[in-house]
């Protein structure tokens, strides 16, 4: 019995439309509204609460939520899952993103479409599990070996963390690329107001699925029903176009190839392109007071909301500041950071980690301004005073 | 009497060995791999028991029966059955 | 009735055009296990459309990529949780996991575990050559005690996995060990464990002539496959032995590997358990689950 997605049945089974709750059900929300039928996850603090509220929901609208053995089943379930014709998630907090680096590469390698919440907390190892921070963003990025793309998310509001999910969704299907949702703790257990969307207010991208005649059917190739797309039509396992998914280096055909370079290169570079060619209509930022900004935060996620506060205690007193608040973190938004970089005079980046965004925006600032980290690790969130003190240049 | 994908076959030697009634022995060409393929001795006494033809690791083995006793079986594992003193 | 049908028909209807022949060595068992699948499935009948085969990384992990059929090589170890996800998806597919003996019992061992204790609908086959094959030689978890590899040059001191023991206790619906070297009781069994509804089992004792017959000298491969002959025992002859026989007899067949049919019963599947789930969540949604 395959699943079918019910928009009555799904806003029966949600609730009201104006609700207060936690930032991990905001998720759990975002991911039932967007068609999720599948969860495969392992409990831990401080992403426990989404495995919680999909174990309720979703078999309530027909889907399979597993408890599995460990993170790595977690992420191997759900991308089998996906192969399956499913749209699948999991959430996991640091130690566990860390656990399913392998099949990640593995998901960005066969390109199959799946989502991961990583409610981060503080590193490394065990850390603290009750407190938030930021400290993987690079590891989304460059965490599994090889060269690949990553597409990142970094909600600041509970309505950001149910919204977020569901583009996460979107770009996932629409890239065939597993996509990361970078809430933290401090995010994952606030609770605050939402409203969920109407349905005709939503818009949901599914994955191209492959219909073309079998003889003429090339997996791993530039998709062949879409124009200038270099993602492929997606073979679902049972439709009977026998498709071989491999981790290997692979032709277009899915068959191993590990012993030619232009296969490998041609494979590796159409994988990265599809979403690097895309950058300016992934890029998604939010521009606060940066018209005539002589100084600007770059931010993004929790920390964005003490840099706002900071940002209008400065303009009440007539320093002329700007905030640049990253919603889509990776690809990187290069040309967003040159444009304010050459602006202002200085850009100051809050981050909950000892400096790790900091360094992009340096790198694509080119020399054009100053560049200060104003890192705070340890659980706590920045204070609007603590970032208002690096603006009077402390 | 059976026929062989030459190219297929990697010198394992297990259906030689294996066969029943010692029907088989290697053959002196060779293939693209540099190995001698089996085929049917002069004289043999291949009754089609198949024996080879389930267990050859390549599949490159199929044996066909001049005369078969009968077309359909209980199950595919019965053995075909044949004239004795196979062609 | 079924009609007879030659190893021809069989490749031309089974096999990936133009991937033949298997990488595998002269010798391998593993080439066997994929024939024996395939008579199994054309006795069956079953529309490989439907079929899915997953496996991890190794030897046998190569066989999805020789059938015609939809097929994940997935990480290591990892293969039984991918098809956890697959059945959970689409639970009409019917799901075959190819593995090894260390992708399933070594760095695949909890996923085993917990499919086998779930009774999930899947069929394992796993491929146990007693070594690492395809990286060269290394030990293996279930490689018989003293056995030589390239990571154990002075002998092996562990105590080799008895993974039928493991999966009797789970709880699986049918498991089972046969040696490749006769071709007529694996080929039934495999097509009980295709047809049996939850967990299923296969191990097969394969030889690997190139990196474990060679190190502990079995000998060139006609003396290798005659080790497995003279030193596997049917478990029903195993067991009048030891009720019967006299005490030499039992002194020879005390250490000897036993093959056969060890569990076979009849429990729900996971999946199956699930729709019920879901059908009674849906109808009475209880109290507390609106929060």
């Amino acid at each position: 019995m395959v699943y079918k997605r019910d928009p009555k049945l799904i806003r029966e089974v949600l609730g009201n439309k104006v609700q207060f709750i936690l930032g991990d059900m905001a998720c759990v929300y975002g991911g039932i509204l967007a068609g999720c039928s599948f969860f495969g996850g392992y409990p831990i603090t401080p992403a426990s609460e989404v495995a919680e509220g999909m174990a309720r929901r979703l078999p309530r609208v027909g889907g399979t939520y597993m408890q599995m053995e460990d993170e790595i089943g977690s992420i191997a379930a759900v991308i089998g899952a996906s192969w399956g014709g499913a749209k699948s998630m999991t959430a996991t907090s640091g130690p566990g993103f860390s656990l399913m680096m392998e099949n990640y590469g593995f998901a960005v390698m066969t390109e199959t479409p799946c989502v991961i919440v990583n409610v981060q907390r503080t590193g490394p190892s065990t850390g603290q599990p009750t407190l938030g921070a930021q400290g993987d963003m690079m590891q989304a990025r460059w965490g599994t070996h090889g060269d690949f793309e990553a597409i990142a998310l970094a909600p600041s509001s509970v309505q950001e963390c149910m919204d977020f999910t569901i583009e996460a969704f979107n770009l996932s299907e629409k890239y065939r690329n597993p996509v990361c949702v970078m809430t933290d703790g401090e995010m994952g257990h606030l609770r605050e107001r939402i409203v969920i969307p109407d349905e005709k207010d939503l818009k949901l991208v599914e994955r191209v699925r492959a219909t073309i005649d079998k003889e003429k059917y090339i997996p791993f190739t530039n998709s062949q029903t879409q124009k200038n797309s270099k993602v492929p039509d997606f073979p679902t396992f049972g439709t009977g176009y026998h498709t071989y998914v491999t981790g290997l280096t692979h032709n277009e055909k899915g068959f191993p190839a590990t012993d030619k370079q232009p296969d490998h290169e041609r494979l590796v570079k159409r994988i990265t392109e599809k979403i690097t060619d895309d950058i300016d209509k992934l890029t998604n930022v939010e521009k606060t007071n940066l018209d005539d900004a002589e100084i600007a935060f770059v931010t993004y996620g929790a920390t964005a909301r003490p840099a706002e506060s900071a940002v209008e205690m400065a303009r009440a007193k007539g320093k002329k500041v700007g905030l640049l608040r990253l919603k889509l973190v990776w690809p990187f938004p290069e040309k967003e950071i040159i444009k304010v970089a050459k602006k202002v005079d200085k850009i100051i980046v809050p981050e909950m980690n000892l400096g790790q965004i900091v360094h992009c925006v340096k790198e694509y600032s080119c020399g054009e301004c100053e560049v200060v980290s104003a890192p705070k690790i340890g659980g706590e969130m920045h204070l609007p005073n603590e970032l208002y003190k690096y603006l009077e240049g402390k | 009497m059976i026929e062989i994908k030459e190219d297929w076959c990697k010198g394992c030697g297990i259906c030689i060995e294996r066969c029943p009634v010692d029907a088989l022995e290697e053959s002196d060409k060779l293939n693209k791999k540099g190995i001698r393929p089996p085929k049917l001795k002069e004289k043999n006494e291949c009754n089609c028991c198949r024996l080879c033809e389930l267990i050859c690791p390549d599949l490159a083995i199929t044996v066909i029966a001049e005369e078969v006793k009968k077309d359909k079986k209980k199950s595919l594992l019965r053995p075909v059955g044949g004239r004795k003193n196979g062609i | 009735m079924v009609e007879m049908r030659s190893a021809k028909q069989l490749n031309k209807k089974f096999l990936r055009e133009g991937m033949w022949p298997t990488i595998f060595c002269n010798g391998c068992g593993h080439g066997v296990v994929l024939d024996y699948t395939f008579w199994a499935l054309e006795e069956l009948g079953w529309d490989m459309d439907n079929v899915v085969f997953a496996s991890g990384i190794g030897c046998s992990s190569r066989l999805t990529g020789y059938i015609n059929a939809d097929g994940l090589h997935t990480t290591h170890g990892r293969a039984i949780a991918f098809a956890t996800g697959i059945k959970a998806a689409n639970p009409d597919l019917k799901v075959v996991v190819f593995t090894g003996d260390g992708d399933c019992s070594g760095i695949g061992g909890n996923h085993f575990i917990h499919a086998a204790r779930r009774n999930i609908d899947i069929t394992v086959i796993m491929i146990n050559n007693f070594i690492y094959g395809m990286t060269g030689g290394q030990l293996a978890p279930t490689a018989p005690l003293g056995s030589i590899a390239t990571t154990a040059p002075y002998g092996n001191i562990e105590h080799p996995f008895d993974i039928c023991e493991l999966a009797k206790s789970l709880g699986a619906n049918y498991v089972a060990r046969w040696c490749v070297t006769h071709p007529y009781q694996p080929i039934k069994s495999v097509k009980q464990a295709f047809e049996k509804k939850g967990f299923s089992l296969l191990e097969f004792l394969a030889p690997c002539p190139t990196a474990y017959g060679r190190r502990n000298k079995l000998g060139d491969i006609k003396k290798h496959w005659k080790w497995y002959d003279d030193n596997t025992i049917l478990m029903e002859d195993y067991k009048k032995i030891m009720q019967y026989g006299s005490d030499e007899e039992k002194e020879k067949a005390k250490d000897k590997i036993q093959c056969g049919v060890f569990q076979d019963i009849e429990k729900p599947g996971f999946f199956e358990e699930y729709q019920k789930l879901i059908k009674r969540v849906q109808e009475k949604p209880s109290k507390g689950a609106k929060k």
